[in-house]
């Protein structure tokens, strides 16, 4: 792993949130200044600022896209106690000349009589639905019946988990025999009250969500929550940022034809890891679900992947060095460290041991590298 | 088997350390990272405001790197095409020659880097590419050891030839030496001379070594017999032949009596006075000391092993291999140097250790390239169940989506990914899906291009997925025909009834239709919707109209209103078009259409009413609504006044 580029994001405040758009390309960023600002990639593979405006009265937490076959569409949260969702417009002309492109807010969503603390857009196979969870326990599923029209937004859904709510997630399998399925955490540090991780289920009958599984292990304060992508199997797979990294894994349990409860799941815990020491902030999948990345209290971003006999290993450490840099982009140092000290991250796990048996930069190869000639074939094999 | 556990790799971010978090996001091929603090509501605090972009397989990027992905994606393919129904005795030769195909692009690929490592001015990027020249060097090494061990898989006798022939390519400097001996003023005076004989016998190229003694007996005249002598041992020393009608027993017979023959010149102090010959000789008859004693024209371990194989033991079986491989190891490295990966991978191999092997490859190199296709192969070769039966072709698959998810974060190399994620059978679909609905739809062609191979392989969701996205961004940038027929690759009917409704619009207001191609040749695919099924029928009355087929343009106006496809908002538009119909000399609308066209002026102006009584509408919009009424009852009523005196006359 290396640090191919720095981008000085030039927020006046501290960066909460920063979110890819579905195919790498733009990214937006956000933060206590109020404000939030999108980026594009250029051919070159630089990022550029190509807006920036201020989107709430208070702290923006978190900000996402959507899918984009609902074109270029934002929603942004924050402590004000609203969400709001942003629409890019194709601009005048001169705005194109400048680089700069036209968000304009097609909706906030007042609902929350707290901070909004995640804000969510629900699989793309269920329609463009928004998803919010609030400091006061609730979580709301607001939908927009019209795609063409981003200004209406009807609360479908209100799901109060009694306790304060700090993140929320939903199941991406779109399967037909996984009904949608949201988590939500708490961060309710009172360990008195019980599971801090719930999990809601749609009921096609009663067309509401009814509670599924609450995780009772997990009693300490929740600061995030992730479904992996399904890959095409029966369970789901769940990690949590604790006091720990846990990742569970939901094994849905055989339903009986009559019953219209919801699932009842089979909870097991599949890795549990304490090496950020305390509280661990963020966690979130790859693409492929291989890798699960975690932020905690050690101010480390630590990288944990399954080998193929699904055991669970840390990888790699991305760590601040303490000198953070004023300046502007610095270019990657391609190629080198070929054998170094600093690679291997994704390649240590092929037995679960992990990285380095080569740790410092002697050379791997053979001592000569004398190239006259190749004479693979210089000896006819003898068949 | 061995677990080694070692630190996670760490990578130093240029941000801040205390008390401060990491913030980060996934991308589709790399991480960001970010200065923050999680902690209370309303937390504010003094990052540094910079996101840094961490990546990892940087090989990727290596354009000389590039060829070799390219070209054993090839070799790759070609691989997974061989027939299953063969019994495998009769695909060995067939592996074999993947095998070195392989081989011989890794080698490629080292000869260009190091040709650009000596032609650089950078320093830096020199060392770089000297580093991965060593790399390649080592990977090479170690497959061509796999291929003669496992692949080949060569019985006792053959063995050795091979581990010879594999000695030799990997300590080609020789023939450098020698070249540079041979071209001197006089070689047998040069300081390197001897060096080249005796390397020359170490590597077992005896006829070589024959030929440069000869230019030395020639001017050595004192010790001409000793020469001779030498000469007739060198040329004696028997070689098996795997192709002849002799035994391994037989080879060894004859080989036994050389060995005695050698022993005999040493004991008997033949080539005493020549401490080069004797060298020789010592070498010759096995001696172990005196191979260790010139470590640093040997230089490895293996071929230490390979040399005193050749000369104490020709006939080595495979089983044996793994025992002489080990002391000859002990014995050439000193005890103060620890063994290094290489060392161990080789070890595993010698140890018939596939595992091992594939293990100890993973963890010293940094792209799954190699691991992922000797694996892929030695899978082929049904090396892999044998050896261990419950995670045989699991490994494989393993290794290469980890693989070809690399080769998907770069912007060309994802369509070899394609190919890698179609043979791999357990995950293989779902990681293209979830891949490939990720590649950036720069351009239409590009977007085409993912369209077509998600259709090759029936991934309708992905296919409906590209056409929404194309089809949107279509619309947002005004390209409605674009839109319309993404919308329509969609199967989308609700957006290709929005795009219709677009056109309609833009006729309404220019008076023109854009797109025509596109609306004239859409076929079936118009049924998606029915405004876009308007839309098509609508332009087609105006096609007739401009032939001046009147009839066939009236009786299609007439029925676009009675089959109420057309939107009720367009009807004024449609009766406004029948007005020129009616004006026309000849009579057009028969009296029967000519009522029903009355009835829907009738009932469109009694909806109408409330609507023209808006007063978003300006006066004089609604004069001009009210006159087009007026037009149209007036000419109507002509019309039918024509049409009865017409239809009457020709019933009379």
């Amino acid at each position: 792993m290396f640090v191919a580029r720095s981008i000085a994001a030039d927020h006046k405040d501290l960066i909460h949130d920063v979110s890819y758009d579905f195919h790498g390309r733009r990214m937006a960023t956000c933060s206590s200044d109020q404000s939030v600002k999108v980026w594009d990639k250029s051919e070159n593979g630089e990022w550029h600022c190509t807006a920036s405006w201020k989107t709430h009265s208070g702290s923006v937490w978190r900000v996402t896209w959507a899918h984009p076959e609902f074109g270029q569409v934002l929603a942004s949260c924050s402590f004000d106690r609203t969400a709001a969702v942003w629409e890019e417009i194709v601009g005048e002309s001169n705005d194109k000349q400048r680089g700069q492109s036209h968000w304009i807010k097609r909706t906030t969503l007042v609902d929350s009589r707290t901070s909004v603390t995640d804000v969510k857009f629900a699989p793309k196979h269920m329609g463009l639905m928004l998803t919010t969870c609030s400091a006061d326990g609730v979580v709301r599923i607001y939908e927009a019946p019209d795609v063409m029209n981003l200004s209406q937004w009807s609360l479908q859904h209100e799901i109060s988990c009694k306790l304060s709510c700090s993140c929320i997630s939903w199941n991406p399998s779109s399967s037909r025999a996984h009904p949608p399925m949201i988590a939500v955490g708490s961060d309710d540090s009172n360990v008195t009250y019980g599971g801090k991780v719930q999990i809601y289920e749609y009921n096609e009958n009663t067309r509401k969500y009814a509670k599924a599984e609450t995780l009772m292990t997990v009693t300490d304060a929740v600061h995030d929550i992730a479904f992996a992508p399904n890959l095409g199997r029966s369970f789901h797979v769940l990690a949590i940022a604790t006091k720990d990294v846990r990742i569970f894994k939901l094994v849905p349990m055989r339903k009986e034809s009559t019953s219209t409860g919801p699932t009842k799941f089979e909870v097991q815990i599949v890795a549990q890891f304490d090496n950020h020491n305390s509280q661990v902030w963020r966690v979130s999948w790859n693409i492929t679900s291989t890798l699960l990345a975690s932020s905690g209290d050690d101010g480390c971003v630590r990288l944990w992947k399954a080998n193929y006999m699904d055991n669970w290993k840390c990888t790699g450490i991305l760590k601040g060095d303490g000198s953070p840099l004023t300046g502007s982009s610095g270019q990657p140092t391609a190629m080198s460290t070929v054998v170094g000290s600093s690679v291997q991250t994704s390649q240590s796990v092929l037995n679960g041991t992990s990285a380095g048996r080569i740790g410092k930069r002697t050379p791997f190869a053979p001592p000569l590298r004398q190239l006259t000639s190749s004479k693979i074939y210089q000896h006819p094999a003898y068949y | 088997m061995e677990e080694v556990d070692v630190e996670p790799t760490v990578t130093n971010i240029p941000a801040a350390r205390d008390g401060m978090h990491l913030g980060f996001a996934w991308g589709p091929g790399d991480i960001l990272v970010f200065d923050t603090v999680y902690k209370a509501a309303g937390a504010t605090g003094s990052g540094s405001s910079l996101i840094h972009v961490v990546r990892k397989d940087e090989d990727i990027y290596s354009p000389i790197l590039r060829k070799l992905f390219n070209e054993s994606h090839h070799i790759f393919v070609g691989l997974q095409t061989i027939r299953e129904d063969l019994p495998s005795k009769n695909k060995k030769p067939q592996f074999v020659s993947i095998s070195k195909s392989y081989r011989s692009v890794i080698r490629a690929c080292m000869e260009e880097l190091q040709q650009v490592a000596v032609s650089t001015q950078d320093a830096e990027l020199a060392t770089q590419y000297g580093n991965q020249v060593s790399i390649l060097l080592a990977i090479e090494l170690i497959w061509n050891l796999c291929e003669v061990l496992f692949i080949d898989a060569v019985p006792a006798g053959s063995l050795l030839l091979h581990l010879l022939d594999w000695v030799r390519l990997h300590k080609a400097d020789v023939d450098e030496k020698a070249r540079e001996v041979l071209q001197s003023e006089s070689p047998v005076e040069h300081h390197g001379y001897w060096d080249v004989v005796v390397s020359y016998v170490l590597q077992g190229r005896l006829e070589e070594a024959r030929q440069m003694l000869a230019k030395q007996a020639a001017q050595q005249y004192a010790d001409k017999n000793m020469y001779k002598l030498m000469d007739n041992l060198l040329s004696k020393m028997p070689v098996y032949n795997p192709g002849s009608i002799h035994t391994l027993t037989e080879f060894d017979v004859k080989w036994r009596h050389w060995h005695e023959e050698v022993d005999r010149c040493l004991q008997d102090k033949s080539f005493a006075s020549n401490v080069h010959l004797e060298l020789i000789c010592k070498i010759l008859v096995g001696d172990e000391d005196t191979l260790l004693e010139h470590k640093e024209l040997l230089s490895t371990w293996y071929h230490f092993l390979v040399t005193r194989l050749l000369f104490a033991h020709p006939t080595i079986k495979p089983t044996e291999l793994h025992y002489y491989a080990q002391s000859c190891m002990a014995m050439f490295l000193d005890s103060r140097s620890a063994p290094e990966t290489l060392d161990s991978i080789l070890l595993a191999a010698f140890d018939f250790d596939i595992h091992q092997v594939i293990k100890d490859c993973s963890i010293a190199l940094n792209n799954w390239w190699f691991v992922a296709h000797l694996t892929d192969l030695l899978d082929h070769c049904k090396l892999l169940q044998s050896h261990n039966l419950h995670f045989g072709s699991n490994l494989r698959e393993f290794l290469l989506l980890e693989y070809a998810s690399g080769l998907f974060n770069h912007h060309s190399l994802w369509q070899l990914a394609v190919d890698y994620f179609d043979h791999c059978p357990e995950f293989g679909r779902v990681y293209l899906e979830l891949h490939i609905e990720r590649v950036p739809l720069d351009t239409e062609r590009k977007a085409l291009k993912v369209l077509r191979i998600c259709e090759q392989r029936q991934m309708p969701e992905q296919v409906r997925s590209i056409c929404k996205i194309m089809a949107k961004r279509a619309l947002r940038n005004n390209r409605l025909g674009s839109a319309l027929s993404w919308s329509i690759r969609a199967k989308d009917a609700a957006f290709a009834t929005l795009i219709s409704e677009r056109f309609l619009q833009d006729y309404c207001t220019r008076g023109t239709f854009s797109d025509l191609d596109l609306i004239d040749n859409l076929g079936p695919a118009m049924l998606l919707s029915d405004r876009l099924t308007f839309l098509v029928k609508y332009h087609e009355f105006h096609k007739l109209y401009g032939e001046k087929c009147f009839t066939e343009a009236a009786k299609l106006l007439l029925s676009l209103i009675t089959a109420k496809i057309a939107p009720r908002s367009f009807w004024m538009t449609l009766l406004t078009d029948a007005l020129p119909l009616l004006e026309q000399k000849e009579v057009i609308f028969s009296a029967g259409q000519s009522y029903e066209l009355m009835f829907f002026l009738e009932e469109l102006t009694s909806s109408f009413k409330p609507a023209t009584l808006n007063s978003d509408k300006s006066m004089q919009e609604e004069d001009i609504e009210l006159t087009k009424v007026e037009l149209l009852r007036l000419a109507l009523a002509r019309n039918l006044a024509k049409a009865i005196v017409k239809e009457g006359t020709v019933d009379a």
